[in-house]
């Protein structure tokens, strides 16, 4: 076995007493106001070298030849690795298809493709050896449109034509007809989850021939599984644990160094440290795809909806990453959070040249809501009706039926969080003449002269879990010990802390289920069984699910200690480190009871399992496991001769079945509400030609503090009877329904269309 | 080259920079104080900053050569020498105002030389003093919840 770096994951021992319910601070809290928190980027071992990656700059091109010698030849450089090094058996990853390959083979098909990897002693050193290595190009024209790549002579970007998926719902009417009708074309630009972390880890050669990686990422078992047979090792001996991760929303969930570091680690025998430059992150990483949209609403006159036709091109760019499961999301929630007795919808994902996209919070419905909400404005100005007496009309509630047929299980509480965000109070309509105050900002642009206030409301809803028959699951091992005489439980999961505050809900799971105050959350690694991604809303749900579930084996074994021990048979529980009794007396310590020996149990956690749509008309009774749904109003003002916008305030409503940590979930919908804003107002990443124009936060803009407005949350607890704790998850909706809402606000304001997001100021000015 | 600078209070000797090595390369890679985060080195983040002869600046735009001679005091710094959290740090924590955390470090020293300068700041002073820090978190909400609780509490 290797030795462990210097710097790594700690175990998180802090905690403030708390279950479920309750808002303690992180376990990791202290570590990181002190600056001592591990992330990825800190790792750090004794001879360690750093690796670099050379990135194609052309977005379609055939590669000639790839000449390293003179990149070789620099000194403190130790290796050179093109494709002809990977030992195989496979050559290429990918979430759902293996297509993409770890180093180019003969072509790129995207700006920023890797081409060959650099392990040297210094950072600088690295940079400089890639810049030696020269490629042959012979560059090719780039596929750069989606909905053109459909054609059946477009030029294919994979042997096997350029549509990834296409999803599609027939239900009721194939020729519905309707009083009112409202058609609409949409696009949305490519926005990136721009995390502040930024991708790295350490991987570390293992006596045994295997190595040893630290890494941020979403999913352990399933970087595992793809970097395994690119290294001709077997999984075991590829072992992951989780370093510090710097935010994720979604970008994660694909490779970026992981197989690169492991690669030049095995060939030099020595620790290799990767971190990606903003600008390569950039690279480095699959963006929300970018979508055109054309909608066709149809409505009786007093206001009920008769038919929705969607027809949605999703560009997936080079690789499909996790394309079919935005392809299926669009395609099943794209309808809205409505009762929609007729529905046509088709969705393509596509391959092209352009970046590749995949993975980002809410994906596939944040692109059907921006259509679906937009009809609903337009059908609502139609029909002389208010947007939100329209979208009451139409709610989804539980025991309604989705365009695939399948009938909602648990509470679906549409109307009550759009009633709960109308009715909030509104912000003083007077934005008063501070600069700071107005659109434009310290940009000093106006004192009030053409400025205009509107509100705009928005739902949006989400699957939460892995949906369409995959094998969702998550695993935990809970040990109850004594240590200094006192109770503590170890909860061991691969489940990944991204930032949303996992390892608090997992020690206030079994400070519940156990009665004890002390929680150690040791890292999480791949020695432990499968959690699942930190993505799609549901590890709270999943891991939540396992660590309850063994948290609850182990107190059946404690109790039934406790009455072969005490002979008390009936109303045994456990509280404050205690077995009580029916009436809360203490019967005996658990420390006294676990001097017999710790407990130690595994479970596995499996929800029901979802089933695949029927291809030709979408129908499945349960393609997802369970909806969550967020509400948005959205105030702004706009300077309508500049073009400016000043978001005012951003309220949020959303049923959240069971409010496990309070605090940690107004801090998603916050998170999330300002990542929909930042897609309505600046977020995007320039594409020309398959070029990227744009990848650094001086170019590419997230909402600031001052960009940002007061956000008022109102959180329901709906209970999901099917759930742990009737909890839902909670990550996704908001940013969903952020940016519809905004855009609402804005054409309420303005009267301008607006069918495209991020919203430019030549869209406001005309 | 060597440099000399005197970080959190100790005068650290560092061996072996080069030239073009920023401030904040030589406090994560060689005097082992990862706290300033590296999240753009572009000056338009703030997740790198430190304070350089008491003044915030971001350590990625400043060479370590420049720093040579200077005090320099990180996030790691700001705790008292038997560990107990600065009020700024102890408000972030208790505000909820930490998610991923990677921007923490650099906003509790931009939020520690705010409220050096103003005691009791309003709504408008904390987001003017801390909009050269990006979070992607938490939509700042529980940041700013944080600042006004350090603020009223005792330094
Ligand atoms: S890393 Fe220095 S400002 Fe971003
Ligand atoms: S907490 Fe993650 S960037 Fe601020």
């Amino acid at each position: 076995m290797s030795t462990v770096p210097a710097r790594t994951a700690q175990d998180l021992t802090a905690d403030v007493a708390g279950g479920i319910g309750h808002s303690p601070q992180r376990p990791d809290g202290v570590l990181k106001v002190r600056g001592e928190f591990a992330y990825s980027s800190d790792l750090w071992a004794d001879d360690m070298l750093w690796g670099a990656t050379l990135r194609s700059p052309h977005p379609s091109a055939r590669i000639r030849g790839v000449d390293t010698s003179a990149a070789l030849a620099l000194p403190g450089v130790y290796a050179v690795l093109t494709h002809a090094d990977i030992p195989g058996p496979s050559k290429h990853f990918g979430l759902v298809v293996s297509d993409q390959p770890v180093l180019a083979i003969d072509e790129v098909r995207y700006q920023g493709e890797a081409v060959a990897v650099v392990a040297a002693d210094h950072p600088e050193t690295a940079r400089r050896a890639v810049a030696a290595i020269r490629v042959d190009y012979a560059v090719r024209e780039p596929v750069t449109d989606a909905a053109a790549a459909r054609a059946d002579d477009a030029p294919r970007v994979h042997p096997d034509g350029n549509i990834v998926r296409y999803a599609r719902i027939r239900r009721g009417d194939p020729a519905p007809t309707a009083d009112v009708v409202v058609r609409g074309e949409y696009a949305i630009g490519m926005q990136d989850q721009a995390f502040l972390g930024p991708e790295s880890g350490l991987a570390v050669p293992a006596a045994d021939g295997g190595v040893d990686l630290y890494v941020a990422t979403q999913w352990l078992h399933a970087d595992q599984r793809q970097i395994a047979p690119c290294l001709g090792l077997p999984q075991d001996k590829v072992r992951l644990t989780l370093a510090g991760v710097g935010g994720a929303f979604g970008a994660r969930e694909d490779l970026s160094m992981q197989i690169h570091a492991c690669l030049l680690a095995l060939r030099t025998g020595r620790p290799v440290k990767f971190v990606y430059s903003r600008e390569e992150s950039f690279f480095g990483h699959v963006h929300r795809h970018p979508a055109t949209l054309s909608y066709e609403t149809g409505a009786t006159r007093d206001g009920k909806l008769v038919y929705v036709k969607g027809s949605v091109v999703l560009d997936g760019g080079a690789y499909a990453s996790s394309t079919p499961a935005v392809v299926g999301n669009a395609t099943s929630l794209g309808a809205g959070p409505y009762e929609v007795p007729n529905v046509h919808m088709d969705v393509w994902g596509m391959y092209t040249n352009n970046p590749p996209c995949g993975a980002m919070r809410g994906f596939g419905s944040v692109q059907a809501a921006f259509g679906y909400e937009s009809q609903l404005d337009r059908l609502a100005a139609a029909l002389g009706l208010d947007p939100v007496e329209l979208r009451l009309r139409n709610a989804l509630h539980q025991g309604s039926t989705m365009p695939t047929g399948q009938v909602v299980d648990s509470a679906a509480a549409v109307r009550e969080i759009l009633t709960a965000v109308r009715d909030m109070p509104v912000p003083p309509t007077d934005p008063g003449t501070d600069p700071l105050g107005l659109p434009g900002g310290a940009g000093n642009t106006t004192h009030g002269e053409g400025v205009r206030r509107g509100i705009g409301y928005a739902v949006g809803f989400k699957n939460v879990g892995f949906s369409e028959g995959f094998d969702d699951h998550s695993t935990a091992r809970v040990r109850l010990g004594v240590v200094g005489g006192e109770p503590v439980a170890v909860v061991r999961t691969a489940a990944v802390e991204v930032g949303q505050g996992h390892v608090t809900v997992q020690q206030q799971i079994a400070r519940t289920e156990l009665g004890v105050d002390r929680v150690v959350i040791p890292p999480a690694d791949t020695s432990m069984g499968n959690a699942g991604s930190s993505s799609a809303s549901r590890q709270t749900y999943l891991t939540g699910g396992a660590v309850r579930a063994a948290c609850r084996a182990v107190r059946d074994r404690v109790l039934d200690r406790a009455r072969a021990r005490t002979g008390v048979r009936d109303g045994l529980d456990l509280a404050g480190g205690n077995v009580v009794d029916a009436g809360g007396a203490v019967l005996v310590p658990l420390a006294e009871l676990l001097a017999d020996g710790e407990i130690d149990e595994t479970a596995v956690y499996r929800p029901r399992r979802t089933a695949p749509m029927d291809p030709d008309t979408g129908r499945q009774d349960f393609a997802h496991l369970q909806f969550a749904f967020c509400a948005h109003r959205a105030v702004v003002d706009v300077d309508t001769e500049l073009g400016l916008v000043r978001v005012v305030e951003l309220a949020a409503a959303q049923d959240v079945g069971k409010a496990v940590n309070p605090g940690a979930l107004v801090g998603q919908i916050h998170g999330g509400s300002v990542q929909g804003m930042g897609l309505a107002l600046m977020e995007e990443i320039q594409v020309e030609g398959g070029i990227v124009r744009n990848p650094s936060f001086t170019d590419y803009l997230i909402p600031t503090i001052l960009d940002t407005p007061p956000m008022p949350v109102e959180v329901l607890e709906l209970a999901d009877p099917h759930a742990p704790y009737g909890l839902r998850g909670v990550a996704e909706p908001p940013t969903i329904s952020a940016a519809p809402a905004v855009v609402a606000a804005i054409r309420a304001a303005t009267g301008r269309p607006l069918t495209r997001i991020p919203v430019r100021p030549q869209d406001i000015t005309g | 080259m060597r440099v000399t600078i005197e970080i959190n209070g100790t005068e650290r000797v560092l061996d072996d920079v080069w030239e073009g090595e920023s401030l904040l390369y030589a406090l994560r890679e060689r005097a082992g104080l990862p706290g300033a985060k590296n999240a753009c080195e572009q000056g338009e983040c703030g997740s790198c900053t430190v304070y350089l002869d008491g003044r915030p600046v971001c350590a990625c735009l400043v060479a370590a050569g420049q720093a040579a001679g200077h005090a320099v005091r990180t996030v790691e710094g700001l705790s008292t020498v038997d560990g107990e959290l600065d009020r700024v740090q102890r408000a972030f924590l208790a505000a909820g105002a930490v998610q991923c955390g990677f921007c923490t470090p650099g906003l509790i020293v931009a939020t520690h030389d705010l409220l050096a300068r103003v005691p009791s700041p309003d709504d408008a002073q904390i987001r003017e003093a801390l909009s050269g820090n990006l979070c992607r978190c938490t939509g700042y909400e529980k940041i700013l919840d944080a600042v006004r609780l350090a603020a009223g509490s005792p330094a």
